[in-house]
C-alpha cells in the first residue's frame, strides 16, 4: 500500500475521538479492581479485629493514608505515562515523596527507641509476610492500570509498567493496612515500602512485553 | 508543561521555523479533530513528508524500513489521536511517538539479526532516485488487511480503493453508514493491532 493511500484510507475514518479514555478507564479499573483486592484481604487474611480501636492511633492513619495519598498520587502518573510527550517527572515525585515521609518517620522513632529494641520495631511479628501479601493485593489494581495504559499510547513501557505498579502497590498497601496488626513506623518504613517497591519493580520488568503497541 | 521536542539551542531562524511547522500542524489536526477530513489529510501528508525525513536520518542502515515505518506511524498517530491533549506541542507528541517506534524497530532487528545475517545483495539502493517521495513501503497493508473480518475488511477496502464515500460503501455493501464507519475505525486498530504482532522481538526464542 502506498502511503499517499494509508492517508486517504486514515482521513476516511471520521468517528468522533473518543474523549478523557485514561481518566474513564481507570475509573473503571478502580470500580472493579478495589473490591476484588478488599475481597482477596478479607476472605484470605481476614479483617483486623482491632480495627476499631485503631481510629484514634494515629499510626494507623499514617500506614493507611499514606499508601491512599500514594494511590491518589498515581492515578495522573499512569494517565500521563500513557501520553505520548507528557512529562512524568512532578508526577513521579509526588508519588515517591510520600516515601520519604515514612523513612523520616521511622527513623525518628528509631533514634529515640531504647538500645535493644529497634530490630523489634523493624520486624515485630508478620515482617516475612507484610511485603508478599502487599504485593500480591495490588495485583487487581496493577491490572487495572495496565488496562488502562493499554488503551493510551504507553512511549516509555518499562516506566508506564513501573507506573501501573505505583499504583498497584499504593492500593495494595492501603487494603493491606486493614488486616496488619503492626503499628511501629520503623516496620511501615521498611516493609510497607518494600510491598509497594515489588510491584513497581515487576512492571518495570514486564511493562515492555504487556505494553507494546 | 511540555518540554517541546524542537526546543534546541539553535540559531533563532531555526527556531522560528520550528514554531512556524507547530502552528501549522496543530491547527491542521485541530481542524482535523474537530470533524474536517480535509485539513486531517493535510495533517497526515505534512507530518508523513516529514517523519520520512526524520527516519531516513535515524535508519540510515535500514533504508529499506523506513517507508514502513513512516506508515506504521501515521496509523499510530491516527489510532492514538486521543492521546493529544490540546494544550501540548503536536511536534512533541509525534516526537515521542516517533522515538518509541524507532526503538521498537530497533530492538526488533537486534532479535532479528542475532541469528541471521541480512546480506543485501541486490543493489537497488544505486537507483534509488526518489529519494524525497513516498519509496514503496516493504511490508504490504494490503496482505494484512486480507486477515481482517469481512466487516471491517469490506468497507476499508471499497473506501480505500476506489476513493468512495461512506455513504456510497454503505448502499453498495448493504451495510449501515454507522456500521461502514465502525468497520473503518475497528479495522485500523485491528491493522496496528497485526502490524504489532508480525514484527515482535523474538530475542526470547533465539538466544
Amino acid at each position: 500500500m502506498k502511503t499517499d493511500e494509508l492517508i486517504h484510507l486514515l482521513a476516511a475514518d471520521t468517528l468522533p475521538v473518543k474523549r478523557h479514555v485514561a481518566a474513564r478507564r481507570l475509573a473503571i479499573g478502580m470500580l472493579f479492581a478495589l473490591p476484588v483486592s478488599m475481597l482477596l484481604m478479607l476472605t484470605v487474611l481476614g479483617l483486623n479485629p482491632a480495627l476499631g480501636r485503631y481510629a484514634t492511633v494515629p499510626m494507623f492513619w499514617v500506614k493507611f493514608g499514606v499508601p491512599c495519598l500514594m494511590a491518589v498520587a498515581a492515578l495522573p502518573l499512569v494517565a500521563r505515562l500513557g501520553r505520548p510527550g507528557a512529562d512524568t517527572r512532578i508526577a513521579w515525585t509526588a508519588w515517591v515523596l510520600p516515601v520519604g515521609f515514612l523513612w523520616a518517620l521511622g527513623l525518628l522513632v528509631l533514634l529515640q527507641a531504647p538500645a535493644g529494641e529497634a530490630g523489634a520495631l523493624m520486624l515485630s511479628r508478620t515482617w516475612r509476610v507484610c511485603a508478599e501479601n502487599i504485593a500480591v493485593l495490588s495485583l487487581p489494581m496493577f491490572l487495572a492500570a495496565i488496562w488502562a495504559l493499554k488503551s493510551l499510547a504507553p512511549v516509555r513501557p518499562a516506566l508506564a509498567g513501573a507506573g501501573a505498579g505505583a499504583l498497584g502497590g499504593a492500593s495494595g498497601a492501603a487494603v493491606y493496612a486493614l488486616h496488619c496488626p503492626e503499628l511501629a513506623a520503623p516496620f511501615i518504613a521498611i516493609w510497607y515500602v518494600l510491598g509497594m517497591a515489588l510491584p513497581v519493580a515487576a512492571g518495570a520488568v514486564m511493562g515492555p512485553r504487556l505494553l507494546r503497541w | 508543561m511540555y518540554p517541546a521536542a524542537s526546543m534546541e539551542r539553535n540559531s533563532s531562524a531555526t527556531d522560528a521555523t520550528h514554531a512556524q511547522t507547530e502552528q501549522t500542524l496543530r491547527s491542521l489536526m485541530l481542524a482535523g479533530l474537530d470533524g474536517d477530513a480535509a485539513s486531517y489529510r493535510r495533517f497526515l501528508q505534512q507530518l508523513g513528508t516529514r517523519l520520512r525525513s526524520f527516519y531516513r536520518r535515524r535508519l540510515s542502515a535500514w533504508p529499506d524500513d523506513v517507508e514502513d515505518l513512516v506508515q506504521d506511524t501515521l496509523l499510530a498517530v491516527h489510532n492514538q489521536r486521543h492521546t493529544y491533549r490540546h494544550d501540548q506541542p503536536v511536534t512533541a507528541w509525534v516526537h515521542a511517538i516517533a522515538r518509541y517506534k524507532t526503538i521498537d524497530l530497533l530492538r526488533a532487528r537486534q532479535g532479528r539479526e542475532a541469528r541471521h545475517d541480512v546480506l543485501d545483495d541486490d543493489d537497488t539502493a544505486l537507483f534509488d532516485t526518489t529519494e524525497n517521495n513516498a519509496a514503496e513501503a516493504r511490508r504490504d497493508l494490503w496482505q494484512l488487511l486480507a486477515t481482517l473480518p469481512d466487516r471491517q475488511r469490506l468497507p476499508i477496502e471499497q473506501v480505500k480503493l476506489e476513493g468512495r464515500s461512506v455513504a456510497d460503501v454503505a448502499s453498495e455493501t448493504g451495510m449501515s453508514e454507522s456500521a461502514v464507519k465502525i468497520g473503518i475505525h475497528r479495522g485500523l486498530k485491528a491493522l496496528a493491532a497485526r502490524i504489532a504482532s508480525t514484527s515482535r522481538p523474538r530475542t526470547k526464542a533465539s538466544s
